[in-house]
Parts: C-alpha cells; structure tokens; sequence
C-alpha cells in the first residue's frame, strides 16, 4: 500500500502505515546523524532548547555530499540507523515522531516507537543521487562547524520511502526476509 | 629508468576520486544488472530497478552515486624502475585533497578516532603500497563507505575449524550485518597470513572485477558456495527480502602458521566503487 505523508505529523494518521507499505513523504525534514545526535541530547541536558522543533518532527540520517553551484543538495542517501539507536528513544519521547535512515534499529528504539506511535522508514541505502532528486530546498540551521553532520531543514517533495518499523513494532527486515524464504522453500 | 613527478600523481589521483563517485566500474554495473534479471521477487526486483535508475541520475547531474563518498583507500604498485621526483605518500594525499574539494565530494574523515573533529579534505589516504619490477606505476583508488566498512569481522580460527569454519563464519557475518551494508552487497575475503595480512587480503580482494573467479580451483569453488549459501539467506536488497543478498564473493588466500587460519571479510556495498591509472 502506498501513503502520502506530510509532515508535521500525528501519531494518528501514522496509524494507517504498516511495515512494507510505501511512503511519499512531503514537507520539513531536519537532518542529524552522529554528532548532531549527540549535541542534541547535550542541549536537552544542560537544559536548553533543540535546534528545530522536535513535536510530529521527521528526522533524516543523512550527511549529503557538498552541493554544487545551482543545486540545492548533492548526493543525499540514508546512513546506517544503529548508530543514533543510544539518543533515539529520548526524541522519541519528546514528540519525533518520523525517523528516516537504513539498517536495523534496537529493542529500546522499537519500545519507544510503540510507546509514542512513531514510525522508522527506509529510504534507499547507496541511492544517494536519486534521494536527492526530492529534495527542493536545504539550509543549514544548527552546527555549520559539523559539516556533512550539521543539522539541516531540508523542504522534500514525494520522497519515496518504505515503512520498516510500524507503530505496533512490526518490523519488515524481520518479516521481509522471513516471507520471502517461506515463499520459496522448496 | 622512468621519472614521474608528484604533480602527475596528484593530478591523476584527483582524477581517479572524482571518477570513482560518480561512475561505478562496468563489471559492478553488470553484476547488477544480471541480478535484477535473476531476481523472482517483487519487491527485490523493484529495489534493484532504482539502483539502476540512481546510477542514472548521477550521471546525468555528475553527483556521487552514494553521499558516503568513502575513506580513500589507495593502491600502489610501483615499479623498481621508477623514480618519483618528490613524496609519494604527499603527492597521494595532495591528490585525495584536491579531488574531494574540488569533485564537491564529502569529507568523510575524523581528525580523531575518539575526539573526532574533522580532517576537512577527506586525507589521509589509506595507503597500500607494492614494489614490483618494471618502470610503471599504478595507481588504485578505492573509495570505501562506511556503512559496510562497519559490517567487517575478522576471526581467528582454528586450523581444526576448517573450510566449514570458513563458511560459517562468513555467513555469520553477513546474517549479522542484515540490511547494515546496503545489500546487495559484494564480499572481500582474506583466508591465511596473520592477523594484520589477512585483513588486507580481504580489502585486496575488492580489487578482483566481480565475476571473475578465483585462478585457484579449489578456492573459485570456495567463492561460488558461499555466494549460493549466503543468497539463500534470503536478506535480499536492502534487507527487504529477496533473494539478492550478495552480488559477489573473491577470495584472496596465502600461507599461513601451522596453527592458525586467521579469515577476514571486508563487506562492500552495491555501490563497489574503483579507478585505475597505469603510469
């Protein structure tokens, strides 16, 4: 099944997405990887404010390649998702709602999905050129001295996504996999 | 006696990071081409569809195939009769510099493992160098990722452990890494050596066009095994399922002590990248 997402969003509308389903998603989406992560989780500690506004947020693994002159973006492809597992359920728990990237995710990230109606979608790993094409605008917005890791409010259009993890924690690199041997056990 | 000047190799290095990023070798665009043909489920086939479509797209724009644009990982086989007229690990790096900046590449490395910052033109190259005979130089520029750099595992194995030691373990690998490495993935494997040589075997080993088997018999069996083993796994691209796990297995062996069978698996991703110069 194929959804079209805009973002801010509701836990209730992520209701409707089920692990393997499609997703066009639409609208604000800040990037942050490792550092931006850790620096997110300093802030909330000393207190302060996160750079963008963390309720119904998506946020995308990603560290694009530089952009070249009259391009918003260049290369924009998903990193490995494991890595922010440790910050995670901590945005999750106050209201991220959509995170974005590749690869498999923790038990305490799954818990706190189901705990807030959050979703995990993939994008294509290794598909960074074509990712990109959805892309129409990029700003730096926290952290320039990061680099590829500062955080960005990236505007997408039709970024075409497949549900990994549901709000009921159904998980597709589990069941995907498990479906396709089932179908051709012999 | 040939003389090349470290501008020559700066300039070819430049040359040879650029290529690498935006064009994939022809041998990793036929491997994924003859998979997507082979590939009987759905979903697994659509993946591979728009892997072909974002090899496309970065052409056409000249952008990286995949915003990981690598380590620089450098290959050097210098011939005996070669001088170089200057510093051949700076004019590598110098070359590294000017392609990552100057390709609008990503600079992918920390200053630091454990207080990070950022080395801002993606050096220091990751050097190999060989000395062989004969006035030419070649040069090898492997950008790797990460993401499947991750994935890698080294064992030391017991002589006892044997070839199915070998297999299991790499299949243990590659269950483990699940969707991590971007799969379809293509697989470096060091059998022998010690600790250190069997590590670089494994990163040798992505070297070998895909397709092309081992010249030893017995290890080009070894490769197809575990090539059929690990797609029947059953991860498929991008671990959604399917039956294209992995598009190649090379194995690169050597020597080892009478009691060890150190093995190593570099795991690379469907975007295998590499370019070669000959001076």
């Amino acid at each position: 099944m194929e959804h079209i997402i805009k973002t801010p969003v509701t836990t209730e509308e992520l209701k409707a997405l089920k692990a393997g389903d499609s997703v066009l998603l639409s609208g604000i989406v800040y990037t942050a990887r490792d550092q931006a992560h850790k620096q997110m989780c300093e802030c909330l500690d000393r207190g302060e404010a996160l750079p963008f506004d963390i309720e119904g947020s998506a946020i995308y693994y990603v560290g694009p390649t530089p952009e070249k002159e009259g391009m918003v973006i260049g290369s924009a492809g998903p990193t490995t998702s494991g890595r922010m597992d440790a910050y995670s359920p901590r945005l999750l728990d106050l209201g991220n709602k959509v995170m974005i990237g590749k690869g498999k995710r923790n038990d305490a990230v799954k818990d706190a999905i189901i705990r807030n109606g959050a979703v995990y979608l993939a994008a294509i790993g290794g598909a960074g050129a074509l990712m990109a094409s959805s892309v129409k605008n990029a700003e730096v917005i926290a952290w320039p001295e990061l680099g590829c890791e500062a955080v960005r409010r990236l505007e997408v259009e039709n970024l075409p996504l497949t549900v990994v993890i549901d709000s009921t924690g159904q998980d597709l690199y589990e069941t995907g996999p498990a479906e396709y041997l089932k179908k051709t056990a012999r | 006696m040939k003389i090349i000047t470290a501008d020559q190799i700066r300039a070819n290095v430049k040359k040879l990071c650029i290529e690498a990023n935006l064009k994939l070798p022809e041998d990793v665009v036929r491997a994924l081409t003859a998979a997507k043909e082979a590939e009987d489920w759905p979903v697994a086939k659509d993946i591979l569809g728009l892997l072909e479509e974002n090899l496309k797209v970065a052409a056409e724009k000249e952008i990286p195939i995949c915003q990981d644009t690598g380590a620089a990982c450098v290959f050097v086989e210098l011939g005996n009769d070669v001088h170089i007229d200057g510093d051949l690990e700076q004019a590598i790096n110098d070359g590294v510099h000017d392609g990552y900046i100057e390709g609008y590449l990503r600079k992918s490395i920390a200053a630091d493992p454990l207080r990070r910052g950022n080395t801002e033109d993606n050096t220091p190259a990751f050097i190999t160098t060989h000395i062989t005979t004969g006035d030419k130089l070649k040069i090898t520029v492997l950008p790797k990722g990460c993401g499947s750099e991750n994935m890698s595992a080294l064992r030391m194995l017991k002589p006892a452990d044997g070839v199915q030691g070998v297999v299991d373990f790499v299949l243990e690998t590659v269950s483990s890494a699940g969707s991590n490495p971007c799969p379809p993935t293509v697989l470096g494997i060091g059998i022998g050596g010690t600790f250190d040589k069997v590590a670089y075997l494994s990163k040798k080993a992505l070297l070998r066009p895909l397709g092309e088997p081992n010249p030893d018999p017995y290890y080009a069996e070894l490769e197809a095994r575990l090539l059929k083993e690990i797609n029947e796994l059953g991860i498929g691209p991008q671990g959604f399922g399917g039956r294209t796990t992995c598009l190649s297995v090379a194995i690169e062996q050597m020597p080892t002590h009478v009691a060890g069978l150190p093995v190593a698996v570099n795991v690379s991703c469907h975007v295998t990248r590499r370019a070669s110069v000959e001076l």
